[in-house]
């Protein structure tokens, strides 16, 4: 295995997460280079994510790298009933990283044990999804002037959401305090939980989110997928419980930013999107300079 | 009486192993994971004996045969109150406790179904992670924990 590779957010320390942080705000001030001029870099999405995909490919062609891959299994030899080692093997002849998104829980991991150049996660089934977590720092970094000591209110899915799950996992290292908003069916699982009693995290729980976020500093959404309810009036009846409106950011924070991993559907009223504490497309944005940053240092 | 009824059930081992209190219900898996079927040596299984301590055991006896500490803490798994009892000349010299090892690869099936292990043609590692008198396996791969009475052997 390539010690290099990014596989999960629990790999980095909190030094690495420092590093990458400072990297990324280096390639902001100045993103076009020419450092991994001759280097390929492999983009292989087992499953189609437009964002991801775009934005690690144009921050390899920001380095000077090339890139070669493809953005659907169907495209791929895995289609011809091709093993995802073999694939990998015969794409690492030919670059010198691996961007790979894939389906299945435990892909990048693999990766990274059978081949000889690093790997980087680009999100594996609901497990991990590293870079989106680093960008998550990143931005609350950027808006915050500090990682410090935060107040942090995760809502929507936090039965499923793995952003929100490695977001604590990270976070951890920076003295943090949760609100957990969710309804019963989506509410943060017990291991999550545990995991903050034990690094002292103090966290509270609610299904409300109507004057609930006037202390954060940070207003995380994420989107109720229809999919995970067995009962579908349930989901008609929370799904509008959790849109948040522009009016609903009266009583908050002035530094109080919202951030959200994107696709957004009914969570966020587009009323909000030009309120100075929507912050969810520029996050999008620095997904951009932490990939830049991310690849250039498992190419280190 | 009682002694010599216990003797025709289980006849007594010269030099080999027994392996002790295994719930009978698990008797045939801790058998297979043993892979004493591929073992040259004379073999001896018994199950639904009376215990007092499980109300029925099941017991393996194999002739001529030490496992490695490796190969017989595999059955902590299934059997952790199992007592493994060393035999030379129909005396017991060593009694081995069983102790889960740190790390697990290829006997357990992981439980999520969106697990590569169960796609792929990738072996199975768990990390043993014991917490709050509570043993669970941690998937390397998927990362999803499973508790130790819910797992399933391959």
């Amino acid at each position: 295995m390539s010690n290099k590779s990014l596989v999960s957010i629990t790999d980095y320390s909190k030094d690495d997460i420092l590093s990458i942080l400072a990297s990324a705000a280096d390639f902001e001030a100045c993103p076009n280079r020419t450092t991994l001029a001759g280097k390929v870099v492999a983009t292989l999405f087992f499953e189609p994510s437009t964002r991801t995909r775009l934005s690690f490919e144009t921050a390899a062609i920001r380095l000077g790298a090339k890139t070669i891959g493809f953005s659907d299994a169907a495209t791929s030899s895995s289609s011809k009933g091709e093993t995802l080692h073999d694939t990998i093997q015969m794409v690492s002849c030919y670059a010198d990283v691996i961007v790979m998104r894939h389906y299945l829980e435990g892909a990048a991991r693999y990766a990274a044990e059978v081949l000889p150049v690093p790997i980087v996660n680009a999100g594996d089934g609901a497990n991990q999804h590293p870079s989106q977590t680093l960008l998550d720092l990143y931005s609350i970094l950027k808006t915050q002037g500090t990682l410090e000591g935060l107040n942090i209110c995760l809502v929507g899915d936090l039965k499923y959401g793995r952003t929100v799950h490695s977001l604590i996992q990270a976070m951890s290292h920076f003295r943090p305090t949760f609100k957990f908003i969710a309804p019963d069916e989506l509410r943060m699982p017990e291991e999550y939980k545990t995991f903050c009693r034990k690094h002292g995290i103090p966290f509270t729980e609610s299904r409300e989110l109507t004057d609930n976020f006037n202390d954060a500093d940070i207003l995380y959404m994420t989107r109720v997928q229809r999919e995970r309810f067995t009962d579908l009036m349930e989901y008609e009846r929370v799904k509008n419980v959790y849109t948040l409106n522009n009016a609903m950011l009266a009583g908050t924070k002035p530094n109080l930013r919202i951030l959200h991993p994107l696709p957004r559907v009914t969570e966020i009223d587009p009323d909000v999107d030009h309120n100075e504490k929507a912050y969810y497309f520029r996050q999008a944005q620095n997904g951009l300079y932490v990939r830049q940053a991310i690849i250039s240092k498992v190419l280190s | 009486m009682e002694r010599g009824t216990k003797e025709l059930k289980v006849a007594a081992l010269r030099n080999g192993t027994v392996i002790d209190h295994i719930p009978a219900d698990k008797l045939f898996k801790v058998a297979a994971l043993l892979e004493v079927e591929k073992c040259p040596h004379q073999v001896t299984l018994g199950n639904n004996l009376e215990s007092k301590l499980l109300g029925s055991k099941g017991i393996i006896k194999i002739s001529d045969r030490v496992f490695e500490e490796s190969e017989v803490n595999k059955i902590a798994l299934l059997a952790p109150n199992a007592k493994i009892n060393i035999i030379r000349d129909y005396e017991v010299v060593e009694k081995r406790p069983l102790t889960l090892p740190d790390e697990i690869r290829d006997i357990v099936q992981c439980a999520n179904p969106n697990c590569i292990t169960n796609h792929q043609p990738v072996p199975t590692r768990f990390a043993v992670v014991k917490e709050d008198g509570e043993v669970r396996l941690r998937c390397h791969y998927c990362e999803r924990e499973v508790r130790q009475e819910e797992v399933k052997i391959k």
